[in-house]
């Protein structure tokens, strides 16, 4: 593909705190290659706008390649922008024409409060893993490799589902702002596996209680998660969820 | 159990089953109501009326499909409501078409036109047989109803109440369109296989309940 040169115009969301009101405000960015990743062309407006003696927009951003879910951009209406099974940082310039209007908003819901411009508090994700994310396991020695043996299968489907690097995609796109995509992957890595299975009930609904306490809604099977999750985390997961939890109510 | 009925799932499992049960009262509606056009005497209509307004199980059955329609309703409606709170400052620019289906972002309002057609059915026909005074008929000796002359005298004389009922079937099948898979995935009953099986078997559905309703009153204006 020939590289190109395009001029864009991004509105991008300012606020320079959690209370402050916030407001959309655009700037030019001239001559970004269409080879460029969007991070790259984030980096050099704020350049611009540094030299300009403004605030450059803030906005979370870390490996880079994909890994570890920290970037979180609502591009022109969609969670990561216009390209499917990626982050924001795998997102290129290729994907958006010359003279192009590119509107670039933080993950929207209740459970992520806006700290400055496109950087959201995710601290909600960590404590839905505090509630139940773990096996409980006296340390010793490390265990004889294949000592329990999982089969493929299984090891297959806890594998995809541990994929979930926790960006809030699925949150971020969803029109309840519901995360049952994420907990559903996370209880699902764990419920899968023998080592995880024995805690499973207990699990399942604590980490179904904290997700309800902390602003996020309920699901309603749009599907729109598994289309704009980086990691093509499976909507089979939220049934195996629904169904752990219907079965660890029932068995109490 | 207290616990349960309060979370997100709880409530969606509530809205979904309810939702198969009146999936299934929709195919025997469907079943029963295709008589009227298999017998233009309408004999056989009235027989099969007049069995499903006298016979034990239906009187049963009766109560426990109105309170079916309700806790549908209003689980749904405390569902969405509760959800609409969940996004206080919304986005500028949302683009969904490639990532989630019209039917499944909009239940609430094919749901509302649902609601608000099965009103005026309701007073068509079930207030009338109900509270009214329904034509009467002898039948082998028998006196009921002639639900039979009800039915096709409104669809035959009334334009508007025909399109009114193909709209209202249209909205019901869309509705159904994403609500059967749906049900099926809050209620824990599907994976990757089964929901491609399961959204097969939804749309099928939703074309035989809008299609199969919207023959009726077509059938009475035509013929």
């Amino acid at each position: 593909m020939s590289e190109k040169s395009i001029n864009i115009k991004v509105k991008v969301w300012r606020q320079s705190d959690a209370k402050d009101k916030g407001r959309f405000e655009t700037y030019d960015v001239s001559n970004v290659s269409t080879g460029s990743s969007f991070l790259e062309m984030m980096d050099a407006m704020n350049e611009d706008l540094v030299n300009s003696g403004k605030e450059p927009v803030a906005f979370d951003h870390d490996c880079r390649e994909g890994i570890c879910g920290m970037c979180s951009m609502y591009i022109n209406g969609r969670a990561h922008g216009p390209d499917t099974l990626i982050p924001t940082c795998q997102l290129h310039m290729r994907k958006f024409t010359d003279g192009q209007t590119i509107t670039v908003e933080p993950w929207r819901s209740k459970g992520f409060p806006v700290i400055k411009d496109l950087i959201v508090d995710r601290t909600a994700f960590d404590k839905i893993l505090h509630a139940g994310g773990f096996i409980s396991i006296n340390t010793g020695n490390a265990p004889d490799a294949n000592a329990i043996p999982v089969n493929k299968v299984d090891s297959d489907l806890a594998m995809d589902a541990a994929a979930c690097i926790g960006c809030g995609a699925c949150v971020a796109t969803c029109k309840n702002s519901s995360a049952l995509l994420f907990v559903s992957a996370k209880v699902s890595h764990l419920a899968l596996l023998p080592q995880g299975k024995i805690e499973a009930a207990r699990r399942a609904k604590a980490m179904v209680a904290v997700m309800d306490d902390l602003g996020f809604g309920s699901c309603s099977n749009t599907g729109a998660c598994e289309m704009e999750c980086p990691k093509g985390i499976s909507l089979s997961n939220i049934a195996r969820l629904n169904r752990e939890y219907l079965v660890a109510n029932v068995v109490d | 159990m207290g616990r349960f009925y309060n979370s997100s799932i709880g409530k969606k499992f509530f809205v979904s089953i309810t939702g198969l049960f009146l999936m299934m009262f929709l195919l025997v509606h469907l079943a029963l109501n295709s008589l009227l056009m298999f017998d233009d005497s309408g004999e056989l209509f009235n027989h099969a009326a007049h069995w499903m307004g006298t016979n034990p199980i239906m009187k049963v059955m009766e109560p426990v499909l109105g309170l079916g329609f309700v806790l549908h309703i209003i689980y749904a409606l405390i569902v969405q409501i509760v959800n609409w709170t969940k996004r206080p400052v919304r986005y500028a620019k949302m683009d969904q078409k490639e990532a989630s289906t019209w039917t499944s972002r909009n239940m609430i309002y094919l749901g509302a036109f649902v609601l608000i057609f099965l009103g005026i059915h309701l007073v068509n026909f079930f207030a009338v047989v109900k509270f009214g005074t329904p034509p009467p008929i002898t039948i082998d000796g028998v006196e009921m109803h002639d639900s039979y002359t009800l039915v096709s005298g409104l669809f035959k004389t009334c334009v508007s109440i025909d399109v009114l009922y193909v709209l209202g079937s249209i909205f019901l099948g869309l509705h159904l369109k994403h609500g059967v898979w749906s049900s099926f995935q809050s209620i824990g009953l599907s994976n990757t296989i089964w929901r491609k099986r399961l959204e097969m078997v939804g749309s099928i559905y939703a074309i035989i309940i809008a299609v199969g309703f919207s023959i009726i009153p077509l059938y009475f204006l035509i013929f």
